[in-house]
């Protein structure tokens, strides 16, 4: 029983890398309703620029992570520039096409600049089980798990706060639903763009380091992001409390197919379970837990 | 317009239909009928519920109450493609063209259900599917003819100009040799000449083909002129039925346009 | 001034509905086939067709494919890659289990096969549009390739699902050399693609692009979407099916599932973004840019290094590829969002004009 809550709780901890990835898709979708598949991308980009800054030049935490970020900021106002501007009302599949270009632009830039090895990431956190649960209740749970799970909460509240609560909020809802309108009614687009793109990277960034850490910095951070599509399509894609529910829901429920599924079929179950998922899920619930149904007026 | 008609079957009639969406009410209990080759007009304020009227007729939307005779077959929830099987044909409020194929090609459309080639007879171009092409293209040819369209078939519709779209759009819908055409609001945002031309067109439809029309326009007097009788639609229910003489001088109708508290 | 269609004037619908219906057209494709039937197989190398042709071909083939579902039928597609390993292996496994099945029987067979899997993954597209619709047919991709190597019975019980080919021949004659093969594709692809542009000009096309364009008002002209929607799956499916069973019997010779990888996907989506959506030339035109890029690439990137003493290693080049595809695909898409087939009747009608500039 003690392992079915050990593969439970390690799933749910994964789930919430997922949900960071998510994030940075909601993000970009609530406030300009592009599907941005180079979200994985920028995971990649962001985490590579950091470990770089560290070590090609030697850069504290603090400074490596600031680094990171005005590059962060850097690629998403020129995403916005050279991308968004020109497709400004395309049709979304073309704005989609667009991302999945921008994905692999970066994706070969990163790896130009900053090579192709596996770069080892330390944020000072260890993956040692926690002692207490492990002597009481004989549960392995990993302290950098907990520690990425409380990161990722706080990020979450901090950008609920954003959405709701603040002007500029209001003015991304404004855009996401409709560029033309909300030019209409004076919302600078081209700012707000630049905006959100950034407060991305920054997702980006967090969920790279905190990717890096466990795993290495290294190119299959980007199947990761593609993960996190089942993710959006459990949460719904405008859906921040939707990002981190199905991302919980999915690294669950892929740790335990796996792990109790898996011997039986022969394993490697994790490639695929969660797509199929997402599958089932949008033959029932097309618009996702927390997402909006919408309604096509003729 | 002709005493004929007055006297003419009933070839659709809308029983006690409700449509709300969530908590809008679109439509309350409307009920009324259309008379074999007539022009029935459906007018009203907007929001009125008249573009719902006719997605309702038409199959798009489903009524939660009340139900749709149509040549005598009743029916409480209708679907786009039985109702075009049927032989109903509409245009839409909102152009509903595909925008990236040709005047041609969308008009070929309208003869969808009138071609029978397989799918491999397709791929080889033989046979049924090369006669049934050059059938339908003869056919199509005669409407664009009709509409005077020839100079634009090759265009794909996205370039045209409003006017000329929705002119398409009804090419389209006459394409498909409709019993019932329904049009909503086919003179929008035309100048006098256009209007006059739509106007022509569609009593010709009329004269000619024996087509009944419903039809949605705010133009009163478009409205005068083509219809045989008129009904008034107003926050979705129905407020006048009758001869369009009856209908201007009813007061409650002028109340509804003149934005009078009721 | 060479390309006027002045004097040419139809006098029935059939000549107005032709396949070419202005001459130069005609003309210009008869010379293209006649170089590529003719003038290429006595010309080129064993080179040029191994490692280029032959797989332009058959990318075309692929390409066609996800065009007719993503680019007529306006139903995007990640999954292409798993079609075409669903019609490779089921090819490689018709030909090995049925005795003195004709070699061009199991490909048609390994194409079915892929249409079949096409429709019950194009199943959710009745309930799901644009990217929804894309996530499913990553699950496709995702799960197709695990289930044929987990099932060995599929690759005949080799390890990680290699399935060998054996050579081609047909009714005795062997297809051994590369211009042997490279003929068998040109002649199949070329076969297809006029059944393609066949199907496109006619009902079921329209029913496609109507699908795409406006799927509530296609209904209310009365196309069924059910079958419009299952028919492009699988179509689609079977052009991939068969440029799968192409790529391991007249390509490679021996692939296994991971090779028709996600990647493989974007590479060919990427052809139909370059070539332009919803067009048949745009297949071959798209095609060959995405073959001949990283040819190109690798030896400019050879030539400079040589030039300017500088060492690079192959990662470089492969991430150089990257970096190109994916600012080429940005490009097109702002800049001519239609792609080089538009940029080829542009070029057509500048002919019309020229030498005069209007």
């Amino acid at each position: 029983m003690s392992f079915f809550f050990e593969v439970l709780i390690g799933g749910l901890l994964a789930g919430v890398m997922y949900s960071l990835v998510a994030l940075g898709f909601v993000l970009i979708y609530k406030a300009s309703g592009v599907f941005n598949f180079a979200q994985g991308s920028m995971v990649l980009f962001a985490a590579l620029t950091y470990v770089g800054m560290q070590e090609k030049f030697g850069f504290p935490f603090w400074l490596a992570f600031l680094v990171a970020l005005a590059v962060m900021v850097l690629v998403g106002v020129l995403t916005e520039r050279i991308v968004l501007r020109p497709l400004v009302n395309q049709p979304q599949i073309s704005l989609f096409m667009a991302t999945i270009g921008l994905a692999f632009f970066l994706e070969g830039l990163s790896q130009l600049i900053w090579g192709t090895d596996v770069h080892p990431l330390s944020l000072g956190i260890t993956d040692e089980p926690i002692e207490s649960l492990l002597t009481q209740f004989n549960i392995v749970v990993s302290k950098f798990d907990v520690a990425a799970a409380i990161v990722a909460g706080l990020l979450v509240a901090v950008l609920a706060v954003f959405f709701n609560r603040t002007r500029i909020g209001r003015a991304l809802r404004a855009v996401a639903d409709d560029h033309q309108a909300a030019l209409a009614v004076g919302i600078p687009l081209k700012q707000i763009w630049a905006i959100v793109w950034s407060v991305a990277g920054f997702v980006a960034l967090v969920a790279g380091l905190l990717w890096g850490a466990r795993n290495g910095v290294q190119f299959a951070l980007t199947f990761v992001a593609l993960k996190a599509l089942p993710v959006l399509i459990l949460g719904g894609f405008e859906s921040v409390a939707g990002a981190i529910v199905g991302g919980l829901i999915i690294g669950a429920s892929e740790k335990l197919a796996e792990v109790y599924i898996g011997p039986h079929v022969g394993g490697g179950i994790e490639g695929w379970f969660a797509y199929v998922m997402a599958l089932l899920f949008l033959l029932v619930r097309p618009e996702g837990l927390f997402g909006e149904k919408h309604i096509d007026r003729v | 317009m002709s005493a004929a008609r007055n006297s003419a079957e009933v070839i659709l009639s809308v029983d006690n239909v409700s449509l709300a969406f969530g908590g809008v009410k679109a439509l309350s209990e409307v009920t009324f009928d259309v008379r074999e080759r007539e022009v029935r007009a459906i007018i009203g304020p907007n929001g009125a519920g008249k573009s719902s009227m006719l997605n309702v007729i038409n199959g798009v939307y489903h009524p939660q109450q009340g139900s749709i005779t149509f040549r005598g077959e009743v029916r409480q929830r209708m679907n786009p493609h039985r109702a075009a099987v049927q032989g109903i044909a509409r245009t839409f409020q909102n152009i509903a063209l595909f925008k990236g194929m040709s005047v041609l090609d969308n008009i070929m459309t309208g003869r969808m259900l009138m071609m029978k080639a397989t799918l491999i007879e397709q791929a080889l171009y033989i046979g049924r599917n090369r006669r049934e092409e050059l059938a339908q293209r003869e056919k199509v040819e005669e409407i664009i003819d009709f509409l005077q369209i020839e100079h634009i078939r090759k265009t794909p519709v996205g370039r045209l100009p409003y006017g000329l779209q929705k002119r398409v759009e009804l090419a389209r819908a006459l394409a498909a040799e409709p019993v019932l055409l329904l049009l909503d609001e086919p003179m929008a945002g035309m100048n006098v000449e256009e209007k006059e031309d739509m106007c022509r067109f569609i009593l010709d439809v009329n004269d000619e083909f024996g087509t009944t029309i419903v039809l949605i326009e705010h133009d009163m007097g478009v409205v005068m002129d083509l219809s045989d009788r008129i009904v008034v639609l107003d926050y979705g229910r129905k407020i006048a039925d009758g001869l369009p003489d009856e209908v201007r001088a009813d007061q409650t109708v002028i109340d509804a346009y003149l934005g009078v508290a009721h | 001034m060479f390309y006027r269609e002045a004097g040419q004037f139809k006098t029935s619908y059939g000549a107005d509905q032709a396949l070419f219906p202005i001459r130069q057209d005609r003309i210009g494709l008869a010379v293209i086939l006649a170089l590529a039937f003719v003038a290429v197989p006595l010309l080129a190398s064993q080179y040029l067709f191994n490692a280029i042709l032959i797989p332009l071909l058959i990318f075309s083939l692929a390409a066609i494919g996800l065009n007719i579902l993503t680019g007529y039928a306006g139903q995007l597609s990640l999954g292409s890659a798993a079609f075409m390993a669903v019609g490779a292996v089921a090819a490689y496994n018709f030909d090995l289990r049925v005795p003195g099945l004709p070699i061009l029987i199991s490909f048609v067979l390994g194409g079915l096969t892929a249409a079949a899997v096409g429709v019950a993954f194009g199943l959710p597209s009745l309930r799901i549009k644009g990217f929804y619709l894309a996530v499913a047919t990553l699950a496709a991709q995702f799960f197709i390739p695990w289930l044929l190597v987990k099932v060995s019975w599929f690759s005949n019980h080799s390890s990680s699902g290699v399935i060998s080919a054996r050579p081609i021949a047909i009714l005795g004659y062997a297809f051994d050399t590369p211009a042997k093969r490279y003929l068998l594709v040109l002649t199949i692809v070329a076969l297809l693609a006029l059944a393609a542009k066949n199907m496109v000009r006619s009902r079921i096309g329209r029913a496609w692009m109507a699908v795409r364009d406006m799927d509530v008002a296609a209904e209310v002209v009365g196309i069924r979407m059910l079958h419009t929607k299952l028919t492009a799956f699988a179509v689609s499916s079977f052009y991939c099916g068969v440029a799968g069973a192409l790529y391991a019997f007249a390509y490679l010779g021996s692939v296994q599932p991971e090779d028709f990888n996600l990647d493989l996907s974007f590479r060919i989506l990427f052809m139909i973004i370059v070539g332009g959506v919803g067009s048949i030339l745009g297949s071959f035109l798209g095609a060959a840019f995405i073959t001949l890029l990283p040819i190109v690439l690798d030896r400019a990137l050879t030539a400079v290094a040589l030039q300017y003493n500088l060492g690079f290693d192959s990662g470089v080049a492969s991430m150089l590829q990257l970096v190109v595809f994916g600012a080429l695909i940005i490009f097109f898409l702002v800049v001519e969002p239609q792609g080089l087939a538009r940029l080829w009747q542009i070029g057509k009608e500048k002919l019309r004009l020229w030498p005069f500039p209007y």
